[in-house]
């Protein structure tokens, strides 16, 4: 139990250098979701700083994989047509509220942003009952 | 060039990150959100860890006038609280409890070739998509 505490707070505290670094290079935020969508919609002159962090982002999944597969073990036993469901909310929930986790989670907390604040307040909520219901229907 | 590589070395450590943390195992990230059940509060750590660093050196590092390669620092100045935010923000709870990814580690996990990882992450882009369609006709 403590050491998974342990690789949370070290896994963490990369996520918060990273975003340091960007942020002190480029000047942009670390939002995955905002920019995973302008990595697919800009046009090529927007420049490829969009796309070369979503390569970073698969590299390192590789990387990480290639040492341990069980980093990426899933129990969850959801059923595709649920994880479809799933993945269409996440996309269209994050553009429409301009952030996800990284963007307002880490990033907006960190500055102290009230909306992001409030929007991570709202989806925490919103995952805590969706869970309540999913495991009431479940039985 | 040397931005550029800059660029790519900040998203892979991003998700190296993710990977160590546990957010790339959906099991965990549901146990983490059901706190009346069998909750596992570990996640809360990562971000302690991620804000811990990242609220002592924002201010830091936008004490410089500029980044060291742009012109400007980009810091969202929208202080709006509006239906969209909300919605928004509520719409993926649902999303990320249901699946249990948010959209770095399902990108970070697209690694495993896992059948449910690549149609989560088809479906996201596919949301994200049919949102910018959306708001691009209002």
């Amino acid at each position: 139990m403590h050491s998974d505490w342990i690789l949370a707070l070290i896994g963490g505290s990369l996520i918060g250098i990273a975003a340091t670094i960007l942020l002190a290079a480029n000047g942009r935020i670390f939002g995955v979701s905002g920019i995973l969508y302008t990595s697919l919609t800009s046009r090529a002159q927007a420049g490829m700083q969009a796309p070369l962090i979503i390569l970073g982002l698969i590299l390192g999944g590789v990387v990480s994989f290639l040492i341990s597969e069980d980093l990426f073990i899933n129990t969850s036993d959801r059923s595709l047509p649920i994880i479809g469901v799933a993945g269409l909310l996440v996309g269209f929930g994050t553009r429409l509220g301009s952030g996800c986790t990284s963007g307002h989670g880490v990033c907006g907390i960190s500055r102290f942003s009230f909306r992001s604040i409030l929007a991570t307040v709202t989806f925490i909520s919103a995952g805590i009952l969706t869970v309540v219901i999913f495991n009431m229907i479940k039985g | 060039m040397k931005q550029g590589l800059i660029t790519i070395i900040v998203g892979f450590l991003f998700s190296v990150g993710l990977a160590t943390s546990g957010m790339t195992q959906p099991g965990k990230v549901i146990a983490f959100l059901d706190i009346f059940g069998n909750w596992d509060p570990s996640l809360a750590f990562v971000m302690i860890g991620a804000i811990g660093v990242h609220a002592i050196s924002f201010p830091l590092v936008t004490k410089r006038k500029t980044p060291f390669f742009s012109d400007s620092f980009q810091i969202p100045d929208n202080k709006t609280i509006d239906r969209k935010l909300l919605l928004g923000a509520f719409l993926f709870g649902i999303g990320w409890a249901l699946g249990g990814y948010c959209p770095g580690p399902a990108v970070a996990s697209i690694a495993t070739f896992d059948s449910s990882v690549i149609l989560f992450v088809g479906a996201m882009i596919l949301g994200m998509l049919i949102q910018g369609k959306l708001a691009a006709r209002s």
